[in-house]
Order: structure tokens, then sequence, then C-alpha cells
């Protein structure tokens, strides 16, 4: 399997204080990897280095054996065009619409026709199931659109990993499946990687190809594998009491 | 990616390709294409495909907008040959994006008559609604003043705190600039009548009538209007007004007329603050001059009356209860996204400064009339 991501011996955090310290996995072409754990364990943090927008304290973020924190000017570019990312609340740029929102990328980094950069567009509204709302602002969109508006956005380049931060939090439970449907067809259909960060036990259970564990205390990865592997994980009982949804005495 | 292949198979003319066909390759062979599709004289036009090993959403849309520029030249068979099955779906759906006339959904636009039209309505709305809250905020200011131990006391104190005493530098600043200048500038030409003692009269009369209090109310307007507008619009934005409304507390109340009043009451005083350090910005003009300060102070103390100065404080009250008014309501007709606190806080400013205008051009009308 190629490995598509690597993150190598990262202490991550902001400042000088890691939250999570040596952490190191990688993520294969193709599947869809989600990250969990409970609130406050860095899951945020590990995504913001993941992507570039935090560099590490120690430790490598290598995205197809390229390091984005060392890479400048069109390098960074270029290795940023291969990742997509789709924030939490969406991030849509309200001054302008869906359309245009998706047409921004493509027409910074692309020298297609007009024609050929809103046909693409058009296919990614498509995909996501919006394409009868490419004239419209972000704030007249619901919750589950936007955060569809988002994940087309973040392919538009077509990029062959995708970053989707809590992409179901928020949403009702149709919509929230429907989105997992839509990223397992990417993923099958145009083989992009998606890591995803969640806590949503129905949507891993329909989706997750591996899953890593973070836990605040450990500061560190407590638990791998697929969700089969995580559920009957048994030497861990924090692990196996947030996949069987139990409530450990003593705990809310 | 390796440029066109062309050749010729059964009469029909066929263009391969090999490697990648992405955004970017896509845009360096478009032009080749498009030229050979033009020059292509076959009834017959077949793309290979067979070397291609990656395509993505720009790879297949090129590839439909070939085959649409084949239809245009009346190239009668066009096909795409030996695509890998994976490829498949996203032609198709590229050819389904392009069939799709998109265009239908664009809203449409209004003419230059629809869009006036719209402007008056929306000018029209928008004037109901400023008296609809100046009526509220007027009505909870009374009820509030019937019962002052309901007056969120605390917030009017740091309100006042905020716009009135962190005002203090900015206004001493303004304020002996103009009595400098003002002074410096009326000296020039009174010397030649050896009156420049009287430029203290200017001063003292312009300053405590006019200047010291509007001075004041656009300080004020800039700097605290603006500040009520984005501090209610941020949470108006965070929906904190609806939580307010829901838990049965009037956002009128409970964040509007706190602030009003602190305005109201701290405007007079920045303007007795302006006043002074106005009259002795005019004195260091003066004493420069040669003259001793007591001679300007009695010239001042002979020449304003009471009258002046009161006439002056009371404008200030009404500037106070203008400028908290424009920015809370600004701050309340907040509407969503990210520009919309930016509005609010731009109207704000200018709906002040034009309320300060207007009415300071009423009580000008009123005093004369009165005689005062």
């Amino acid at each position: 399997m190629e490995t598509v991501i690597r993150i190598e011996k990262l202490f991550a955090g902001y400042g000088l204080v890691p939250i999570l310290e040596n952490i190191h996995f990688d993520v294969f072409k193709g599947e869809i990897f989600i990250i969990i754990g409970g609130s406050g364990c860095g899951k945020s943090t590990l995504l913001k280095h993941m992507i570039g927008l935090l560099p590490p304290i120690s430790g490598q973020v290598l995205i197809q054996g390229e390091d984005l924190c060392l890479a400048v000017g069109d390098d960074r570019n270029r290795i940023l065009q291969k990742i997509g990312v789709a924030f939490q609340s969406g991030a849509l740029f309200g001054s302008m619409t869906v359309l245009e929102n998706i047409l921004l990328p493509l027409k910074e980094f692309t020298r297609l026709p007009d024609t050929v950069m809103e046909d693409i567009a058009w296919m990614k509204l498509k995909l996501v199931g919006l394409e009868k709302n490419g004239f419209l602002m972000p704030a007249e969109l619901s919750g589950g659109m936007k955060k569809r508006a988002a994940l087309a956005r973040a392919m538009a380049l077509d990029p062959s990993i995708i970053f989707l931060d809590e992409p179901s939090a928020g949403l009702d439970p149709v919509t929230s499946a429907s989105l997992d449907n839509l990223v397992k067809d990417l993923a099958d259909s145009l083989g992009i990687t998606f890591v995803i960060v969640t806590h949503e036990l129905a949507s891993i259970d329909a989706i997750a190809d591996r899953i890593i564990m973070l836990e605040k205390n450990a500061k560190g990865i407590i638990a791998q594998g697929t969700p089969e592997q995580m559920k009957t994980n048994t030497e861990n009982p924090y692990v196996y009491n947030f996949f069987n949804r139990k409530i450990e005495k003593g705990e809310k | 990616m390796k440029a066109w292949a062309v050749s010729t198979q059964d009469g029909n003319t066929v263009l391969s390709l090999t490697g990648r066909l992405d955004a970017k390759n896509a845009s360096l062979l478009l032009q080749e294409g498009l030229r050979i599709i033009a020059k292509t004289l076959t009834p017959g036009l077949i793309l290979d495909l067979e070397a291609v090993d990656y395509m993505d959403t720009a790879g297949a849309t090129f590839l439909c907008l070939l085959e649409n520029e084949a239809e245009k030249k009346g190239i009668e068979k066009f096909s795409i040959a030996r695509l890998k099955p994976g490829f498949s779906t996203l032609v198709d759906m590229a050819k389904e994006v392009r069939q799709a006339d998109f265009s239908a959904q664009r809203p449409e636009t209004l003419s230059f008559v629809e869009s006036r039209g719209k402007s008056l309505l929306d000018a029209l709305a928008e004037t109901k609604e400023f008296i609809t809250y100046t009526g509220e905020i007027t009505l909870a200011l009374f009820q509030s003043l019937l019962r002052p131990k309901k007056i969120r006391w605390a917030d009017t104190f740091l309100v006042a705190e905020r716009a009135g005493v962190d005002a203090l530098p900015i206004v001493a600043l303004i304020s002996f600039i103009v009595g400098l200048v003002m002074a410096f500038q009326a000296a020039i030409p009174m010397r030649m009548f050896g009156a420049e003692l009287y430029v203290a009269n200017l001063i003292g009369i312009a300053m405590v009538r006019e200047l010291g209090p509007l001075m004041t109310a656009i300080i004020l307007a800039g700097r605290s209007a603006s500040a009520f507008a984005a501090e209610i619009g941020t949470m108006r934005i965070n929906e904190e007004i609806d939580a307010l409304t829901v838990m049965g507390l009037d956002p009128v109340k409970f964040l509007i007329v706190p602030r009003i009043i602190a305005a109201t009451f701290i405007t007079p005083l920045l303007t007795l603050f302006s006043n002074l350090v106005g009259i002795l910005g005019g004195a260091v003009v003066i004493t420069s001059m040669g003259y001793p300060f007591i001679s300007y102070y009695d010239q001042i103390a002979s020449f304003v009356s009471w009258g002046d100065l009161t006439g002056g404080l009371v404008k200030c009250f009404v500037f106070g209860i203008l400028i908290a008014a424009a920015g809370c309501i600004r701050g309340y007709q907040t509407e969503s996204g990210p520009s919309a606190v930016g509005i609010s806080t731009t109207r704000a400013v200018v709906t002040g400064i034009v309320l300060i205008a207007v009415f300071d051009g009423i009580f000008s009308i009123v005093y004369y009339s009165l005689g005062i």
C-alpha cells in the first residue's frame, strides 16, 4: 500500500508545551482514516499540524514524502494543491456565491478557460448534490448544505487527500448519513484519501477503514485499528467504553 | 504528459493522449487540441485514451469541451475510445454538466427602475424600523427612569468609563489643537487692528457654544457609537440577543438603556473638559503674543455668559442620546454575514454624525429665536 501521509515522532501543540507526544502513524492511499478521541485530546491540533497551519514542535509531517512545513513559496503551494480541507464551520467566503467559492481556487491555480472551470465547479456541486444551489450565498444555506459546499470547495482542485473536521457535527442523522455515503463514494470512485476527525460512532461504523484514538492523559495514540478491532478492544477499558457507549462509574 | 499524437485510421482521424489528464496538462493541451480539431477534414474523429492512466474532473471536462468543439466544426462522428472503466463515470458526469443549463438558476438581476424602486422600499422599511426602535428605546428609558433600581448600573458605569474616561486624551488633543489653531488664525488679521486680545472673545464663545459640544459629539460618534454597534451587532450574530429575549429579558433594557444613560451623562462632562482645554489652547497663543493670562481670562469671563455655557451643555445631553441610540439601533439591525458588523459600524458613525449635524442646526435656530 502506498503511504500518502506519514507522521514521524510528532510533538504537537501550541507554543512549546506539547499536547500530543511522539506520535507516529501512516495514512495509505484511498483509505478513510479516522481520528477520534474525547474533547480536548488534541484531535483538531493534530489536524492543524497535518494541513500545515501549525508547525510541529518537533518531528515531521510528510505529505506524499514532502514536508509541508519546510516548503516555501511555489513548493508549498504545489503540496497544498494535493490536499483539500473542509473546516468544521464550512468556512465558506460569505461575500461570494457557492459557485464562486469553488471557482476561487480554480481561478487562482489553473489556467483553464472560464467555461471549463465553471463546468468543473458545477461537477463538484453535482457530486455533493448542490447543483441547484450554486448561485446562493453561503448565508442562505442550511448547516448540512454548508458542509457539503465546503467539501465541494475542498475538492475543487482534485486533491488526492481531503481532510474533514467533524463533518457530522450539528447535522441530522439523515444528512449525516448522506454525507457519509458521499465520502465513501468519492473514496471508492476517485481514489481520494480521507482523513476525518469525528465523534460520530454511526459514521465511523459506516465508512472507517482505519481509526486512531487519541487520549488526553496519555498525550498520544492509545489504540488503533479497524472499527471491529476497536469495538472488541478489551485491553483498554476507555477504548472499549468509548466504542460501546458505556459510562464508567464516576464519569459523567 | 506527451503532446497530441495524430494519425489516421479507416478514414478517421485518431488523436491519442498518454499519461495524466489533470488540470495542469489539460490547460497545456487545450490550444493545440482545438487547433487540430479545426484542421480536421475527415468525417470521424476518435480520441484514443488507452494510455491515459489518470484522469480527474478537469480532464473529463476538457474531453467534453473537445467534443463540443468537434460538433461545432461539423465532425459527424466523434468518439472517445478505450477509456479506462474507472474514468467513464467522470466523463458521463462532465457531459451531463455540459448539457445542463445552470445559468437558468441565476437569480434575476433587477432593471435600473426596479433597483431604484427596491432601494426606496428598503429605505422606507428601514426608516420605519428606525422609528420603531426609537419609540421602543424611549419607552424603555422612561420605564427605567421611573424604576431606577431596575437599571443595570454596573454596566452603565462600565460604559461610562470606556466611552467617557477613556476618551479624555483624544478629546483633549483635538480640543487643544482646535483652540490653538483657531486662535492663531484669528490673531493674524486681528493684529492689524491691534485687537489680538479680542481673540479671547472669539475662542470663548466659539468653544462654549459650538465647537466644544460638536467636537466632543463627533469624537464620541466615531469612538463609541461604532463600539456600541459592533458589540451589539456581534451579540446579534452570536444569537446572544435571541438568548436574552427567550429568557424574558428585554434586550433594549438590558443592552441599550445602560449605554444611552451612560452616554447622556458623559457627553456634557466631556464637553466641559473640551471647552476648558480648547480655551487653554487659545491661551497659549495669546500669552505667547505677550498678553498676561489674566487678561485673557478676564476677557472671556466678561464676554461669555452662563447662558452660552448652559446652551452648549443642553445640546450635549441631546447629542449623547442621539449618538448612543444611533450606535445601538444600527447594532441591533445587524444582519448575518461576515461584513454585517462592519456595515453596522459604518452606518452607526454616519447616522450619528448626520443626526448631530441636523440637531445642531435645529438648536441654532431655536436658540436664535429664543434670543439665547
